[in-house]
Formats: C-alpha cells, structure tokens, sequence
C-alpha cells in the first residue's frame, strides 16, 4: 500500500458514525476514501458547509459548491450551509470532533508546526490555528519524514500552529499519541519494526512493552 | 436602499478607502464591483477578506492591477502574485488566523470593542497583542474590524434589498454586511419584494445602503 493510503486508511478507523469532521488539504482529504461501510460522519468544509460529499460528475459542478480550496464538492443528504462566523464558532467552540491536518513537524510535547516556512513559505494560516485550538480531537497526518530528516522532533524549528497538543499522529510507520506532554508509540505499521521507527523518529518516544501492528 | 448603477456604486469610493469584500477563494465574491474597480482604477485600497483568490478572479483582479496597499486576510497563498508584491514590499499583508478574523469582523459590526480568543496564544500571532486571563485560560485580545465600504455578493436581493445567498457564497458576506460604514450589494437575481420569505432572509434591507442594478 501506498505511504498516503496506510495514513488515511488508518485515520478513517478513527471517524465514528455521526462526528463533525473536519479534513485539510492533503492526505487528511484521503481519509474520506476510506471510512468503512455504514460509517457516516459529517464532513465540514471551513467555507460554509456541512455535509461535504465527493466531487460532483463531470459537467455538474456548482459555482457556489466548493470546498476550502474553491474545488466543486457536492452536498450530501441532511446537508446545511452557514456563514464563517457560525463556520468557525463550529471549530472554535468545540462542536467539532475531529479534525485531520497535515504537518511539516510535531515536536515530542505534541506542539505542531504546519503554517509556515520563514522566509520560504507564507500562505497564511488559513483556518489551522483555530482548528488545532478549538477542535475536540486533533490528528494529524505526515509522512514521517522528509528529505531522510524526522518530521517528529525535540523541538519545533518552524513556528507552531497552537500551544495545544495534538492528540495523535499517523505516519506511514506508526502511530504515535501524546498524552500528559509525552510521544508514546501505539502501533507500528505493517513490516516496520520498533527499532526502525526509533532510528526514523527524532523525538523521544515511550515505547510500551507491547507495540501492536496497526490493522488496515 | 437605493439602486444604482455599478458604475456609480464605485465612484463613491475614494482612493485609500478600506473595503471589504466577500468571498472565499472567489466564490461569493462580487465580480462586477471588483471589475468596475480596476476599471475605475480605484487606487491605494486596504482590502480585509478571506483570502486574495488567484490571479485573474475575484481580489486576484484588484492584486494584479496593484491597486492594493494592504490586506487584512487569513490566505494568500494560492495567489503567487499578492506574495510577490508582499516579498517587495510594495504591499502590506497583514495574516489573520480565519476564525479571528471573521469574529473581528463580527465585533466591527455588532459593536463590540474586539473579542477574546484562545487562538493564535503563544505563536506569532500573539506579536504585540494583550494578553487576557479569564477563568484560569489564557486569551489574545483581537480587536473589531470596520471599513469605509462593504462590497458584499448574494444569489436574491428583493427590491427593498432585503439578501439572501446561496450554498457556499455566503462566507463572509453577511457579516460584512453588518461592519462597514456603507454597504454595497450586488445579487444575481433580483427579484420582487415578498418572493424572499421572511425566515430566508440573511441580510434584512436596512443594512443594505445600495443595491446594484442589473446590466
């Protein structure tokens, strides 16, 4: 399986029948590919939707039916649209359950960085700060890491995004969870070792004495 | 509410004036008021919105044509050109986390002094900012956005220009509808008064100061 889809595939089991869900850009937008049968959730879309289905067939696209990133999405029954401030009194109220963001790095506290590259990258934080600050539950998924360097670190070098943990990340090799300020390894992906996820991981990780393997 | 053409709707901005202006990556952005600006060459503007869409739509119009000095916005980024003119210096970003700015945009409209958030505390945002406690949390002090002029788009104006909006389009607007000194509305379809129901409208016609008229 490709990195992208172990991420998403594994995220999606974590997305309950009637949460208020909300993806980023990304492989976050992956997880809607892989929720299981009979799960619904109610994807948010920041611009003033709940209720965000696939992208419409060719030829049907809505100009006023757009996701976040101005793409045509669709509407699914039971549907509702809103202005912004309701949009984000929804994220930054704690109405929503989940939120999946991707990351440039996680520091081993759970503080993520994913809006900025000084002097590189400056798009603006868009809906991220409030969402890792006001959502229920936060997750977020990265390859684990980039150019051979850990994306999970001691300490962030990029500005952080919230000074509010992150509750979990999902890599292609693991799954890691931040409780009480620490990264513990919950599961290891299929094929990889503890060992390897130890040399690929910058932070400091506690490591329980049984890791199970995630189930995809 | 009075009605007017597109043209005489923009001659009453001045250059330097503060505008804001609804939409969301383009959508629900009014398109004929944004291209009677660049035609009018309205110049030195402080624009407050979401985002500068991309080039060739929408606030992408007003960037390309440089008639922006500054912008008040959560996104810039899928507009190379407002990061270019950012990087040399010829105009102003300020970066505004979405949901603050939306909510200081509210406070400018529902009188309120600012608002106190969680969000942006202990990362660049917080840069110059007061710091509140209330009960034991910590909050940033946004203070309220107003502007000279809103520039707000809807699916249905009546003729009293009472507004309602359609799907995703509504984003910002009507709550710039609340915030700016003189509000200007342009809809796709204007219609008789009593064909919005009162429970549909989103924009009662009070706030609503001109009401552009078809082509």
């Amino acid at each position: 399986m490709e990195p992208q889809a172990v991420i998403a595939r594994r995220i999606a089991r974590e997305l309950k029948s009637g949460m208020l869900v909300n993806l980023g850009i990304g492989i976050p937008t992956l997880v809607a590919n892989h929720l299981s049968a009979g799960v619904h959730v109610f994807f948010q879309s920041e611009n003033g939707l709940i209720g965000t289905g696939a992208p419409p067939e060719e030829g049907m696209a809505h100009p006023t039916l757009t996701d976040a990133g101005g793409r045509p999405v669709t509407a699914l029954p039971g549907a509702s649209t809103f202005d912004s401030a309701m949009s984000f009194g929804l994220i930054r109220g704690g109405h929503v359950d989940v939120t999946v963001l991707g990351g440039l790095q996680v520091d081993q506290h759970g503080h993520l960085a994913n809006w900025m590259i000084p002097g590189k990258m400056v798009p603006g934080m868009g809906g991220a700060m409030d969402l890792v600050t006001g959502a229920k539950r936060v997750i977020v998924a990265m390859q684990h890491t980039a150019k051979g360097a850990s994306k999970i670190v001691k300490k962030c070098s990029l500005p952080i995004t919230s000074l509010r943990p992150v509750d979990l990340v999902v890599t292609e090799l693991a799954v890691i969870a931040f409780r009480d300020g620490r990264a513990t390894l919950l599961e290891t992906a299929p094929g990889v070792s503890v060992a390897d996820i130890v040399v690929a991981t910058e932070a400091e990780l506690a490591i329980p004495d049984q890791v199970p393997q995630m189930a995809l | 509410m009075q009605t007017v053409s597109v043209e005489q709707s923009v001659a009453m901005i001045p250059d330097g004036a503060t505008l804001m202006i609804g939409g969301f990556m383009g959508v629900g952005t009014p398109e004929r008021l944004i291209d009677e600006i660049v035609r009018q060459n309205k110049r030195d503007l402080t624009v407050v919105a979401n985002d500068t869409a991309v080039p060739g739509r929408g606030i992408g119009k007003l960037v390309t044509a440089k008639l922006v000095r500054k912008v008040i916005a959560s996104h810039i980024g899928l507009n190379p050109e407002t990061q270019q003119q950012m990087m040399a210096g010829k105009m102003e970003v300020e970066l505004v986390p979405q949901g603050t700015l939306i909510e200081r945009i509210r406070a400018g409209g529902y009188g309120l002094g600012g608002i106190l958030t969680q969000t942006g505390v202990g990362t660049p945002v917080e840069n110059g900012k007061q710091r509140i406690e209330v009960n034991g949390k910590t909050y940033l002090l946004e203070v309220a956005l107003r502007a000279d002029f809103a520039l707000v788009h809807a699916f249905l104006s009546d003729y009293m220009g009472n507004l309602s909006y359609a799907l995703t389009a509504r984003n910002f607007n009507p709550v710039m509808a609340m915030a700016a000194d003189t509000v200007v509305a342009n809809a796709d379809n204007i219609v008789p008064v009593g064909v919005l129901a009162p429970d549909h409208v989103v924009t009662p016609a009070p706030l609503v100061d001109y009401l552009v008229a078809n082509a």
